[in-house]
C-alpha cells in the first residue's frame, strides 16, 4: 500500500447509491468520485435527487443500498454485515464522529439564530472538537476574516444579510477543516445582488485547493470555477465532463435539453 | 358590617399571610420544576421513533390530563401512605405531597408545551448541528433547546401562574398556603371581606412579580447584538460624546 505509484483514492466516492422514500425511488445507483482539490458542479432539474445525494454523502441520512467511501474507506456502516448480507448503519453517535470530515453548506444557511456569527463558527470547535473557548474564538475570528466578516462577528443571524449569513455558514463548515465541502444550492435563497459575494468566497476557496461538490444553478460559476460539471437527472448521473465540453458539446440528449432551459 | 380598613391592613402585614404566600409560591416553583423535568422526558417520548416510548408518553399525558388535580392530591396524601409504609414517615409533609401531586399533573401539560416547542424548531437546525459532527445530546443541548425554550417561555409563564392558584387546592391536604391562611382567619373572625381582600392583594403582588420576572427572562432570549453588548462600553456613549 505504501508504493509511491499506488493510485491515490478519491477523497469521496459513491458507489451504486440507492435511496427510496416510500414508493419513490429517488437515487437509482449514483456513481461519483471527487479527488483532492477538485471542484465538481452538479446541475439538474428540481426534484431529481441532488439534495438527497448530498445528505447521504454527508451521512445525514442512511442509504438503502450502495457505498460511501472517504479516502477509500467505507463510512457510515459497521465492519461486517448483518445476516441478510446488508451493511449495518452505525448508530447516530458514531455517525456524528465520521461526519466531522465532511462539511455541508445549506441552501437556507441554517445558522443558529441564538448565537452570534462568531459563536456559530465556534460551536463545532468547542462542542465537537473540544477546543478551548479562547482558541476556538481565535480560529473562528480568523475564519470570519477570511470570508470578509470580521466586522460582523458579534452580530446575530437576524441582523445579517442573506449573503453575510451564507458566508458565516461557509466559515462554520470550513473551520472544522473538512476533507470535502458539500454545497447545496448555496445561492438559491439569496437576492440576486447578494449572490456574487458568496460565489466570490467559494471561488477563492476553490483556488486555495478546497475539495468541493457544488449543487448549483449558477451556470457561469460552474463554467468558470468547476473542474468538472455533472448533470444529475432521474436519480442518476447522466453526464460528467469538463466545463467547456459539458456546456459547448454535451454528449447526451438530456443534457442538451436541460441546458436549453437554463441558458 | 362595613369594610374595616384597619383589619384589612393588619392582615396584609400579618406574618401568616406572608408565610402562606411563600408556601404557595414555593409549591408552584417546585412543581413547575418537577413538571418541566417529567414533561421534557414525556415530550421526548412522544417525539421518539420508538413505539414503546410513544405509547408510554401518550399514556402519561392521557392519564394525568383526565384526572382532577384535587383527586391526585388526595390520592398522594391519603391513599399512597396506606400502600407504602415509607410515606407514613415524618418527612412526607403536606408540602412535599402538594408539589409532587401538582408536579405530576402539570407535567402532562408541560409535555405538550415542550413537545410543540421542540417541533417548532426548524428541521434545518438539527441538520446543521449534525452536519458539524455534533452528537445527538449536543444537538439537543446546544442547538434545539435554546430555541425551544424561547418558544416555551410564554406558555410556561401562564402555567406557572396557574400553579400558584392551583396550590390553593393543597388546602385539602392541610397545607397552610395563602388561601388556607385566609380561610382559617375567616373561620375565626367572620371578617370575610377584609381577609379575602388581603388574599387578593397577595395574589396580585405574586402574579405581578412573576410577570416582571418573565419579561426579564424573555428579554434574555431576544437574539440581537444590541441586548448583549451592554457589557461593552459603546463608543458613542463612552467618553465625552458630542451631544453629552
Ligand atoms: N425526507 C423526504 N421524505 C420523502 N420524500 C423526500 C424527502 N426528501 C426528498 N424527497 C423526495 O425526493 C425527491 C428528490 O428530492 P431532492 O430534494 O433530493 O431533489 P433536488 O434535486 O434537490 O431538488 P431541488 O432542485 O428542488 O432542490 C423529491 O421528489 C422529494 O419530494
Ligand atoms: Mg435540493
Amino acid at each position: 500500500m505504501s508504493e509511491a505509484n499506488a493510485p491515490v483514492s478519491p477523497v469521496l466516492s459513491v458507489r451504486k447509491l440507492h435511496k427510496r422514500y416510500e414508493d419513490q425511488h429517488v437515487l437509482r445507483g449514483v456513481e461519483f468520485d471527487i479527488h483532492k482539490g477538485q471542484v465538481k458542479a452538479v446541475l439538474g432539474p428540481s426534484g431529481s435527487g441532488k439534495s438527497t445525494m448530498l445528505r447521504l454523502m454527508a451521512l445525514l441520512e442512511p442509504a438503502d443500498d450502495g457505498e460511501i467511501l472517504l479516502h477509500g474507506r467505507r463510512i457510515g456502516v459497521r465492519d461486517g454485515r448483518a445476516p441478510g448480507g446488508l451493511a449495518v448503519a452505525l448508530p447516530e453517535r458514531e455517525l456524528a464522529k465520521e461526519r466531522r470530515n465532511i462539511g455541508m453548506v445549506f441552501q437556507k444557511f441554517n445558522l443558529f439564530p441564538h448565537l452570534s456569527a462568531c459563536r456559530n463558527v465556534m460551536l463545532g470547535l468547542t462542542s465537537v472538537k473540544g477546543i478551548h473557548h479562547k482558541d476556538a474564538e481565535e480560529q473562528a475570528m480568523a475564519m470570519l476574516a477570511s470570508v470578509g466578516l470580521s466586522h460582523r462577528s458579534g452580530h446575530f443571524p437576524s441582523e445579517l444579510s442573506g449573503g453575510q449569513q451564507q458566508r458565516v455558514a461557509i466559515a462554520r463548515a470550513l473551520v472544522m477543516n473538512p476533507d470535502v465541502l458539500l454545497f447545496d444550492e448555496p445561492t438559491s435563497a439569496l437576492d440576486p445582488e447578494l449572490v456574487g459575494e458568496v460565489l466570490d468566497v467559494m471561488e477563492s476557496l476553490a483556488n486555495d485547493g478546497m475539495t468541493m461538490i457544488v449543487v448549483t444553478h449558477e451556470v457561469r460559476f460552474a463554467r468558470r470555477v468547476a473542474d468538472e460539471v455533472t448533470l444529475f437527472d432521474g436519480g442518476v448521473i447522466v453526464e460528467q465532463a469538463a466545463p467547456d465540453e459539458f456546456f459547448d458539446n454535451p454528449q447526451h440528449e438530456r443534457t442538451r435539453k436541460f441546458l436549453s432551459h437554463v441558458h | 358590617m362595613e369594610f374595616d380598613v384597619g383589619i384589612f391592613l393588619q392582615q396584609i402585614v400579618n406574618p401568616s399571610y406572608l408565610s402562606g404566600a411563600f408556601l404557595s409560591v414555593a409549591v408552584a416553583v417546585l412543581s413547575l420544576v418537577l413538571a418541566t423535568v417529567i414533561g421534557f422526558v414525556v415530550a421526548l417520548g412522544r417525539t421518539s421513533r420508538s413505539r414503546v416510548a410513544q405509547g408510554a408518553a401518550g399514556l402519561y399525558t392521557w392519564f394525568f390530563r383526565a384526572i382532577p388535580a384535587l383527586l391526585v392530591l388526595l390520592i398522594i396524601w391519603n391513599a399512597l401512605p396506606q400502600l407504602f409504609p415509607v410515606l407514613r414517615q415524618e418527612w412526607f409533609s403536606p408540602f412535599i405531597a402538594a408539589f409532587i401531586g401538582l408536579g405530576v399533573v402539570e407535567a402532562a401539560f408541560m409535555a405538550e408545551i415542550i413537545r410543540s416547542a421542540l417541533l417548532s424548531v426548524d428541521e434545518g437546525q438539527a441538520l446543521a448541528g449534525r452536519a458539524l459532527g455534533m452528537s445527538p445530546a449536543k444537538v439537543m443541548l446546544k442547538v434545539i433547546l435554546p430555541q425551544a425554550i424561547r418558544i416555551a417561555l410564554p406558555p410556561t409563564g401562564n402555567e406557572f401562574i396557574g400553579l400558584v392558584k392551583f396550590s390553593s387546592l393543597a388546602s385539602v391536604i392541610s397545607l397552610q398556603e395563602l388561601l388556607t391562611t385566609a380561610q382559617v382567619g375567616v373561620n375565626i373572625t367572620f371578617r370575610y371581606a377584609e381577609y379575602y381582600a388581603a388574599a387578593i392583594v397577595y395574589y396580585l403582588i405574586i402574579v405581578s412579580l412573576l410577570t416582571l420576572v418573565q419579561s426579564q427572562v424573555e428579554k434574555k432570549f431576544v437574539w440581537t447584538s444590541r441586548t448583549r453588548s451592554k457589557k461593552l462600553p459603546r463608543p458613542e456613549t463612552a467618553g465625552q460624546g458630542v451631544f453629552s
